[in-house]
């Protein structure tokens, strides 16, 4: 679904942020990314958006070059952080928004909406707020369901577990592996805690510095093998 | 511990993103400020020549006006002075009393901006009045002066964000202003026994000095028991009612964005500020239609004001397209967004804006019909012609919006950015020329049709003009992101 092919990001001043010579992510997998802080994670999520310009190599996501063509736009959705949020708008009127530029109808977002409302916990929908004025906790549930919206093929979610209280992690654990269990779903999670995502994801890669340093299919030793790789 | 206090505010100078951005800004802003100093100073030596030339006693005819300076003043505080409550939260959890992060954040204020300037006025015109004898009681009006400017300042502290308050000033003074003007009721005897007593008296300048002492008293003593996160340093938030405008549900993808742009207009600070420029922009035209103003009675001048006043709305809100949608800049590049209908839903905004606009400046028609005609046909060229301009000069802008705050609403930087400011002339030149042309040549009627011609024929360009904002856009897109998530 998605080949990385020579990627590198470096800025003006020399430094070489990410360095990925060759990544291949199956359709229907669940990725996880992890990495210490730095590592290259929001960097390698931002070059799969097309939101910042990669220094050499390229990006293809189902047959479209992402820095060429818009074409992956349509299948795929992405919540890196707050910035993805308008914060102006009420909760509703957010996903409403996102559903329009998927081309789902009211009904359509209302249905999923209905199936994730123990998710929301209660404080989100009809909770008279703005987006700006939501917690960090809650606009990050709101950011997590509009990915949802239209059922995108990719689904990219940047530190899905920070922020969020525990009984919420194990509500969006329970999300992420039912989308894993799809196989027409491609789920890439970047995270730095390293049980929750190998909890949800079947495979992981390690970056450091910018480079993948670890590549492993889950296992029940993967845990232990990566609470080694980064111990101090 | 102010030691400490000024390093930090000096370093919050130096290291401010405004400040650090370009060299070019600083001078210009520099040169600004002096200019407005240069101005003070000037008009501090010479207003009191000017009005003993024309046979008028200097400091009583000051004193008469003086009403007027201090609440307009008072109102452009409210617009642009920013608050001292900044930067006080990382300070509550160290070992400082309340009482000293109080007295400091008030006391900054003392030398904004704001207040020195009328330093520039005042202490020149002081000076002259000593200097031609007046004595020195003149300086004991100059402190009951000062002493008023400074508690504007902290009246500006005690009702900043209280609307209610703002409006009632504004609303005073302009109705103050109209009964003087229409000779119903002259205001400015009753204040300018008091402005005037200040000199006369030996005691009357102590009132604006026990003022500032009350009022800043006020200031320390509501700050201090509201210097907390949950009081006085909250986030103001809004109740919120979503709103689903499902009339607009028709126009497709065009209706999604006009929604949003509806909604941003109504919910943030900084485009609330725009819709009231907007406004004042409709009165604008009074200067050049009531032939108050010599130099502006002929009529390209005309013209010009007939694009503004129908235009005030575009030009406020059309410069930043795409700037308004900033700070979530990177959720739109990342979404199937149709860059045509997003545009269009701007375009469409702005002509709503400018219709809305000639619908109320109707009662120009008080002018003459031809008056009203030439609004009339400024508006049909801004919708053709500048709202085409106006977006492609945006397309090249690319400071960040902070929609929560209306204190960047004027002097923002993009004002100085070469290409749009070379794409902003003909805005005004085009028109002006044409009228002239057929005002010159055939009539004034001519002049006219020629204006609202061009405004038609703009029309033709629409999708030429459309596809290469849509080609910039795209081109830029990098830059944009990367200038967008700068914040201050």
């Amino acid at each position: 679904m998605i080949q990385v092919n020579n990627l590198s990001k470096t800025y003006g001043n020399g430094v070489t942020v990410l360095n990925i010579v060759n990544l291949e992510i199956p359709k229907g997998q669940s990725f996880g990314l992890v990495g210490n802080n730095g590592a290259g994670k929001t960097t390698f999520f931002s070059l799969l958006l097309d939101l910042i310009q990669p220094s050499s190599g390229h990006i293809i996501n189902n047959n479209v070059q992402v820095n060429t063509s818009e074409a992956w736009k349509p299948f795929t959705a992405a919540f890196i952080d707050e910035s993805f949020l308008i914060g102006y708008l009420t909760a509703e009127e957010y996903f409403y928004f996102i559903g329009d530029l998927r081309g789902q109808n009211k009904a359509d977002v209302d249905a999923l909406l209905k199936k994730h409302e123990e998710f929301f916990n209660g404080e989100i929908l009809n909770s008279r707020k703005y987006l700006r004025d939501l917690s960090k906790g809650n606009m990050k549930k709101v950011g997590i369901i509009a990915t949802l919206i239209g059922n995108p093929e990719v689904i990219i979610l940047d530190e899905p577990f920070a922020n969020l209280d525990p009984t919420t992690v194990n509500r969006l654990k329970k999300i992420i592996k039912e989308l894993a269990d799809d196989s027409n779903r491609t789920v890439l999670v970047s995270s730095h805690d390293l049980v929750h995502t190998v909890e949800v994801c079947n495979r992981i890669v390690a970056l450091h510095l910018g480079e993948v340093v670890k590549d492993i299919q889950t296992s029940p030793e993967t845990l232990k093998e990566l609470e080694a790789f980064f111990a101090v | 511990m102010f030691k400490h206090f000024i390093k930090l505010e000096w370093k919050s100078f130096l290291r401010s993103a405004s400040f650090g951005s370009n060299l070019a800004l600083k001078i210009i802003m520099g040169l600004g400020a002096l200019y407005f100093m240069a101005c003070f100073a000037i008009l501090g030596t010479a207003v009191f020549f000017i009005l003993k030339d024309k046979g008028m006693e200097p400091l009583a005819t000051i004193n008469k006006f003086m009403i007027y300076y201090v609440l307009f003043d008072l109102i452009i505080r409210y617009f642009l002075q920013k608050m001292p409550v900044t930067n006080i939260k990382p300070l509550l959890i160290l070992p400082i009393k309340r009482g000293t992060i109080v007295h400091y954040s008030l006391g900054k204020t003392i030398i904004s901006f704001f207040n020195v300037l009328h330093a520039f006025f005042f202490i020149p015109f002081t000076i002259v009045l000593l200097v031609q004898g007046y004595g020195i009681q003149a300086f004991l009006w100059f402190l009951g002066m000062t002493a008023l400017i400074y508690t504007n300042n902290f009246i500006n502290i005690l009702v900043n964000s209280k609307n209610v308050v703002f409006y009632s000033v504004l609303t005073a003074l302009a109705a103050l202003a109209a009964s003087q003007y229409y000779g119903v009721f002259d205001f400015t005897i009753y204040s300018k026994l008091f402005f005037q007593g200040m000199y006369d008296t030996v005691y009357l300048f102590l009132i604006p000095i026990i003022l500032l002492v009350t009022t800043y008293y006020f200031s320390f003593s509501y700050f201090k028991n509201r210097l907390n996160l949950d009081d006085g340093l909250a986030k103001k938030s809004d109740v919120a009612k979503t709103e689903n405008f499902i009339w607009l549900d028709q126009f497709g993808t065009l209706g999604t964005f006009l929604k949003n742009d509806i909604r941003l207009l109504k919910r943030n600070k900084r485009s609330r500020m725009t819709l009231i420029m907007s406004g004042l922009f409709i009165f604008y035209g009074l200067l050049f239609f009531t032939q108050a103003i010599e130099s502006y009675d002929n009529p390209w001048m005309k013209v010009f004001a007939g694009v503004f006043v129908s235009g005030g709305f575009l030009f406020t809100f059309g410069q930043f397209v795409p700037s308004w949608d900033s700070a979530y800049y990177q959720l739109m590049m990342s979404q199937n967004i149709q860059y045509r209908e997003y545009i269009s839903s701007k375009w469409w905004l702005m002509v709503i804006g400018t219709v809305i606009s000639t619908i109320l400046a109707s009662f120009y028609l008080y002018f003459g019909v031809h008056t009203y005609l030439i609004i009339v046909v400024g508006a049909i060229f801004n919708i053709g012609v500048n709202s085409h301009l106006v977006m492609l000069g945006g397309a090249f802008v690319k400071t960040p919006i902070d929609l929560t705050t209306s204190k960047q609403a004027f002097g923002d930087k993009q004002a100085f950015n070469m290409k749009t400011m070379l794409i902003s002339l003909p805005k005004m030149l085009v028109p002006m020329g044409l009228y002239t042309l057929g005002y010159y040549l055939f009539s004034p009627n001519v002049g006219l049709i020629f204006v609202a011609a061009a405004g038609v024929l703009g029309f033709a360009f629409r999708n030429y003009v459309f596809n290469q904002i849509e080609k910039i856009y795209k081109t830029q897109k990098y830059e944009t992101i990367a200038a967008y998530k700068q914040k201050n």
